[in-house]
């Protein structure tokens, strides 16, 4: 039994249950082993206590946590704050960020659907109807066409189709912008150019900026958290650089070199800017990351003003805001340092942000150069600045390639010119490159647990990833052989590690994930050997 | 001239000042910020695997190499052949295919019979045998594939429920509009004027030539044409030309700022903006301009914002 046809009027209907409920039978059978349906876990419900409180009737699951209006003056209320935000999101005041992209998205998408096949939330949801990305965008389209260029009913119903706007098609909508990477791999495939990622981000500023409204991890414990406190990890500089301390003295033990990071050394070539998250989550990297940058012997700084030792930029995602207002600190701390340039560490979304996104915002002494660690290594690996030896890296490995760097900036053979040199068992996943697969944490998803979120995410979102390692490691599967997924960013790191816990790859498959420096150090000849402890965490 | 002319010169022109009027309000919309998607064409020797001048080491310091042969090897079969819809939708291509190659072959004899028609009306003898049954040719198969095209895209709108779901009575109205002009035009020529030199009169006419009368069923394929082509650049389907910019201005527009450029003194005047945004941690009131804001902290109240328990 397939999902129940939903057209593009009924989001504004009430219905017994959810709109369009995800369904176990319905996903895309994984590969073996995975193929049976007992070999993965049912999917978590919503609770009963979220359903009573919240407008969460979409899919089963829940991220934005909207209060269920009580009475019609809230139910109106909500309406008309979404009304005020939809016109101010087309005009030049309010969003020339995105004016131009966005209102020729709304006007010449010909419905020909190519862009359904190229989405892997649709795909491996089974098809779920309401997960086609050109879904949430006709629901835009035709409130834009028919209350920002007042069509008028009847005239807007036969040009544009019916819709009717009343709360529930509001909190529908939210929480939709939310079964979206942003991975952009539908535009890609657009015969015309429409971006029905730039649309679901687009109604998620809509939601941000006018009415208030983001998951909590995003912008009160995310963006909001990292330009009061300093971080979204909530690390303040006092306590980042005693975890580097930390950090660099077990490095020094780990590889037998000495290891220490430089904080806001002034004049240096290089301000490096991690994600705070590795810091706490793979010490390992960051650690690696000054391995090898002092066995190179570069010049290089971390900076402890505030945002500026976190690439971390939310505001990407969802508030353009947040996005600049981080932009702008991370530009500030460089210029503050007098540095040559700032290499971003393996964090795809910081990669975007702060490299293509806010070139054009940061002007004037703010424009300070922008570059990707990727490029950084492979100069490094390549030109003989550190000794490698490819035998101690004896083991399968594949790469994932993080939507941000790769699609959306075009940082595609580095990265590979460096594992063909260090990593002699690499093998690619199919696709890969430009035209590879989000990892089903993209555009915050992979810091969002909330409810059975976290669920929805490692059974849909990152269905098809799981897909993929499973194929790229086919016939090697025993768990007498460890293998390696490289993924160059962080919140890919954070997605691959709840999908291979849920999935449970590293106890039956030894599947281990982890990023790119450490595969690096872990081939150095004047390392210690070991560097990796095959261990998941 | 007679009142068909008069109507298609009309039509002409309703059509060249809907695409000058949305191509200048498209172009004079504000500068926005970054968003290109790879593989971007024109990226000289790294197009084909989608990689992008951050590859190089101190990228700012290098020249950026950039190819124009590399954008027509991408533009020139997407425009022709529809080549991504032949690639990632086959089973649409084969319907919308002919319809649009149709329309090109419509356009390439119009443009047939508007040279022939300035030859005669200059007074010579227009076009020999060979260019004549080329302009023949050529519209009888733009009429006949585009006619297939629009029946087949008609009907996969009307019997598959994923693409019935998102259509709108217009654009079941803009196919039948099609499929009408089209099978009138075809059974017009068929019928009564099989060698196009009717048609090929009617052309001269425009340019003062004493005009041959058209048969009825050929006026109506004049009008129907004629709106049709007046119709087209007020829709959707202007995307004939808007895609220009989707993907020169979007896709492909991996310019980075200099300092001191254009662009640069651009982005500047759209920082000036005042947003008039609600949300707490922005507070928009239409006196505070995009950098004011942007270099604000966040309200202190944004914890109102909802959120994941």
């Amino acid at each position: 039994m397939s999902y129940r046809r939903i057209k593009v009027e009924d989001l504004s209907k009430a219905v017994n249950g959810d709109v369009s409920p995800v369904r176990k039978e319905e996903l895309k059978p994984l590969p073996p082993p995975y193929d049976r349906p007992e070999a993965t876990p049912e999917l978590a419900g919503l609770d009963e206590g979220a359903r009573e409180r919240y407008a969460a009737d979409l899919d089963g699951t829940c991220v934005l946590n909207i209060p269920k209006p009580k009475d019609e003056a809230e139910e109106r209320a909500l309406v008309e704050r979404f009304l005020s935000g939809l016109e101010k999101l087309f005009t030049k005041e309010n969003n020339w960020t995105f004016l131009q992209p966005l209102l020729l998205s709304m006007e010449h998408c010909a419905g020909c659907h190519t862009c359904s096949e190229s989405c892997h939330i649709y795909e491996m949801s089974g098809r779920n109807p309401i997960y086609r990305p050109a879904y949430r965008s006709e629901v835009l389209r035709r409130l834009y066409k028919r209350y920002v260029r007042k069509g008028g009913s009847l005239l807007s119903d036969f040009r544009s189709g019916r819709i009717r706007l009343n709360w529930r098609l509001v909190a529908r909508l939210a929480e939709l912008s939310y079964r979206c990477n942003l991975c952009r791999r539908c535009a890609q495939t657009c015969p015309i150019g429409v971006d029905n990622g730039l649309i679901a981000h687009e109604i998620r500023k809509l939601f941000s900026q006018e009415m208030g409204i983001a998951p909590k991890e995003l912008h009160e414990l995310g963006s909001v958290q990292q330009l009061r406190v300093g971080s979204s990890t909530g690390m303040s500089a006092l306590v980042v650089k005693d975890n580097i301390e930390f950090i660099d003295e077990e490095m020094s033990d780990l590889t037998g070199l000495p290891v220490e990071t430089p904080w806001d050394k002034a004049g240096a070539d290089i301000l490096l800017i991690h994600n705070a998250g590795e810091i706490l989550a793979w010490p390992e990297n960051p650690g690696a990351f000054a391995v090898i940058f002092e066995a190179a012997g570069l010049s290089w700084t971390l900076s402890s003003d505030i945002a500026a030792y976190d690439s971390i930029n939310y505001g990407l995602f969802y508030d353009d805001v947040q996005f600049a207002r981080t932009a702008i600190h991370h530009a500030s701390a460089a210029k503050k340092l007098g540095v040559k340039k700032i290499v971003l560490g393996e964090c795809g979304h910081a990669h975007k942000a702060l490299t293509v996104i806010a070139d054009r915002v940061l002007t004037g002494d703010l424009a300070i150069p922008r570059e990707s660690a990727l490029t950084t290594l492979e100069d490094i690996v390549l030109n003989g600045k550190i000794r490698v030896d490819p035998s101690r890296n004896d083991f399968p490995v594949t790469l994932h390639d993080p939507c941000n760097i790769v699609r959306n900036m075009g940082i595609v053979m580095p990265q590979r010119r460096v594992l063909e040199k260090i990593a002699p068992r690499f093998r690619e996943m199919t696709p890969h490159g430009v035209d590879n697969y989000c990892c089903g944490g993209g555009s915050g998803f992979a810091i969002m647990s909330g409810h059975n979120f976290a669920d929805w995410r490692n059974q849909v979102s990152g269905r098809k990833k799981l897909e993929q390692i499973l194929l790229a490691f086919a016939g090697e599967l025993d768990p007498e052989t460890p293998k390696y997924v490289c993924a160059p960013c962080s919140n890919c790191k954070g997605q691959l590690r709840d999908l291979i816990a849920y999935h449970g790859l590293w106890e039956k498959h030894r599947i281990l994930y982890g990023g790119l420096v450490e595969l690096i150090v872990n081939c150095m000849t004047d390392v210690k050997p070991g560097f990796i402890d095959w261990e998941f965490h | 001239m007679t009142a068909l002319h008069v109507v298609s010169l009309a039509c002409l022109g309703v059509f060249l000042l809907a695409v000058i009027y949305r191509f200048v309000r498209i172009a004079r919309l504000p500068v926005h910020v970054r968003w290109e998607l790879y593989p971007v064409a024109h990226e000289k020797g790294r197009a084909r695997y989608g990689g992008s001048y951050f590859e190089e080491l101190n990228w700012w310091t290098k020249p950026r190499e950039t190819s124009v042969l590399g954008e027509l090897r991408v533009m020139v079969p997407e425009i022709l052949l529809l080549a991504g819809v032949r690639h990632r939708n086959r089973s649409h291509w084969y319907r919308s295919f002919p319809f649009h190659f149709g329309l090109y072959l419509v356009v390439a004899t119009t443009l047939l019979l508007t040279v022939n028609g300035v030859i005669e009306a200059a007074g010579g003898a227009g076009f020999g045998r060979l260019l004549a049954r080329l302009t023949a040719g050529l519209g009888y198969a733009g009429f006949g594939l585009g006619l297939l095209g629009a029946a087949a895209l008609f009907l996969r709108r009307l019997g598959n429920p994923e693409y019935r779901e998102f259509t709108k009575p217009t654009d079941f109205a803009n196919l039948l509009f099609f499929t009408a002009a089209f099978a009138v035009a075809l059974a017009a020529q068929v019928l009564f004027d099989p060698d196009f030199s009717r048609m090929r009169g009617f052309f001269a006419g425009f340019f003062g030539a004493p005009a041959p009368g058209l048969a009825p069923l050929q006026g109506l394929q004049v009008v129907l044409l004629s709106l049709l082509a007046a119709y087209v650049p007020l829709t959707h389907m202007s995307h004939f030309f808007t895609k220009y910019f989707l993907y020169h201005d979007i896709r492909w527009n991996d310019t980075p700022l200099a300092p001191g450029s254009r662009l640069e003194k651009r982005m500047q005047e759209v920082l000036e903006l005042k947003p008039t945004w609600s949300a707490p941690h922005i507070r928009g009131d239409g006196r505070k301009t995009w950098v004011d804001v942007a270099t604000s902290a966040p309200g202190d109240d944004a914890g109102e914002k909802g959120g994941a328990s």
